[in-house]
């Protein structure tokens, strides 16, 4: 009984949790596959944040997790010092909120909000265009 | 540029042709893959070829999965198999003597795998001139690739020119299909079968769908085949499924045939039968997976 109303108000079947669970696991294994991509995305991201503060580009670690339905970049970069806000900048002002040095991202914030976005973007190119993420495979490249 | 397929300075593509218009040109040499195992790749083979055969074409079937030969079990030819593939690649038959032709099929040939060896024994140059010479003798050398993406599956690719990747509706078949698209590349313009799909199960979103499977792999889809009891029997009696193509399924690998020959057919799909006993089903509501 309880199946049929479950039915009745549009429960979800399990091939809706093998969608989910396979765009995961395909979006980290390509992940694993572009090391090149994960490099490039680190140094861009470092671009635009060291246009706010200085950071130590030797010490920046962005790593990849599986959280609940989602999967998550973690960035910790260590901020050497705050830049000093430009007279026009607006987004910059917000740029103290990420005081900690070494903190892996702070649950609120501008500047938090902001990245995170950045982070979906990224992950959506991931598993959207996945034949033009170059190299996907391991020998095909070699030659 | 590509590591995977040697050159050949003595036969670049269809210089057969170019050289002089009496001889055939080059067959089409595709290898039927999937990465996961237990997806259907060698009843795929077997139904496919019989169904090329069925239309006139002259196939060759290879076995490449060296020490767990199947194929001519699929077949029924298991008893006529007197020399396989490593015989050939190391000189000790020729071609004509490991050849076995059909039972059924007089324009379909197998070169079965070698039992008693192991895939790393096969050597990938003469492997890709052996699918050469095939080609040179046959409209279309299908062969059947092993599970996995070590040396077994590179050998199994590196004759050919197109590839046809099964997956079944399944996480673990459609990940390792997406590595071996990736292993692959653009170069074989892999084309998808789906196999295995039960329609009753999409439809009670207990099974991935083809747009699901698809929405994922991108890639050119030749068709569908249902998940049917009758494929087990035929698979048991050795007598593909494709050589009843007044059976639906039978007359889906005809279909696909017809799609990979060039005939501008649509991809089958399979169609939701509807038992009185499924309408009850989903009148009361059964067990939810």
């Amino acid at each position: 009984m309880i199946d049929f109303l479950k039915r009745l108000f549009g429960a979800q079947g399990s091939s809706t949790t093998a969608k989910e669970r396979l765009r995961l696991v395909l979006m980290t294994d390509h992940l694993e596959l572009a090391p090149e991509m994960i490099d490039a995305m680190k140094r861009d991201l470092v671009d635009v944040i060291s246009r706010y503060v200085e950071v130590d580009r030797e010490k920046i670690d962005v790593t990849f997790e599986q959280q609940d339905r989602a999967l998550a970049m973690l960035a910790n970069i260590p901020i050497l010092s705050v830049n000093r806000p430009k007279p026009n900048g607006s987004a910059i002002a917000a740029a103290p909120n990420v005081a900690s040095p070494g903190a892996i991202a702070p649950p609120d914030g501008i500047v938090t909000r902001r990245r995170r976005r950045r982070k979906k973007k990224l992950a959506q190119a991931a598993i959207g265009q996945p034949a033009e993420m170059t190299p996907r495979g391991g020998y095909t490249s070699t030659g | 540029m590509h590591q995977l397929q040697p050159s050949f300075d003595s036969a670049p593509e269809g210089r057969a042709v170019e050289d002089d218009s009496v001889t055939k040109p080059l067959g089409r040499a595709i290898v039927v893959t999937s990465g996961k195992g237990g997806v259907g790749k060698t009843t795929t083979t077997a139904n496919l070829g019989t169904a090329l055969a069925a239309r006139g074409a002259t196939v060759a079937l290879v076995d490449a999965d060296v020490g767990l030969r199947n194929l001519d079990i699929v077949l029924g030819l298991e008893n006529r198999v007197k020399h396989h593939l490593l015989d050939v690649l190391e000189e000790r038959v020729t071609l004509d003597d490991a050849l076995v032709t059909d039972k059924h099929s007089p324009t379909l040939s197998l070169l079965a795998a070698a039992q008693a060896r192991e895939k790393d024994e096969v050597d990938t140059e003469k492997m890709c001139a052996l699918i050469l010479s095939l080609r040179e003798r046959f409209d279309f050398v299908l062969i059947d690739c092993p599970a996995g993406i070590e040396l077994g599956f590179r050998n199994a690719v590196a004759g050919a020119q197109e590839a046809i990747v099964v997956c079944t509706p399944e996480v673990s078949a459609v990940r390792d299909v997406d590595r071996v698209i990736g292993l692959l590349g653009n170069k074989f313009r892999p084309q998808l079968v789906i196999n295995r799909l039960r329609p009753q199960l999409v439809k009670k979103g207990k099974m991935l769908s083809v747009d699901d499977v698809n929405a994922i792999l991108r890639l050119p889809l030749l068709g569908v085949i249902a998940d049917e009891p009758e494929i087990i029997v035929t698979t048991n009696r050795g007598e593909p499924l494709a050589l009843r193509p007044q059976t639906p399924t039978g007359a889906a690998y005809h279909a696909i045939a017809a799609r990979i020959a060039g005939d501008d057919v649509a991809a089958p799909m399979p169609v939701l039968k509807e038992s009185l006993l499924d309408k009850l089903g989903t009148l009361f509501g059964g067990k939810r997976a």
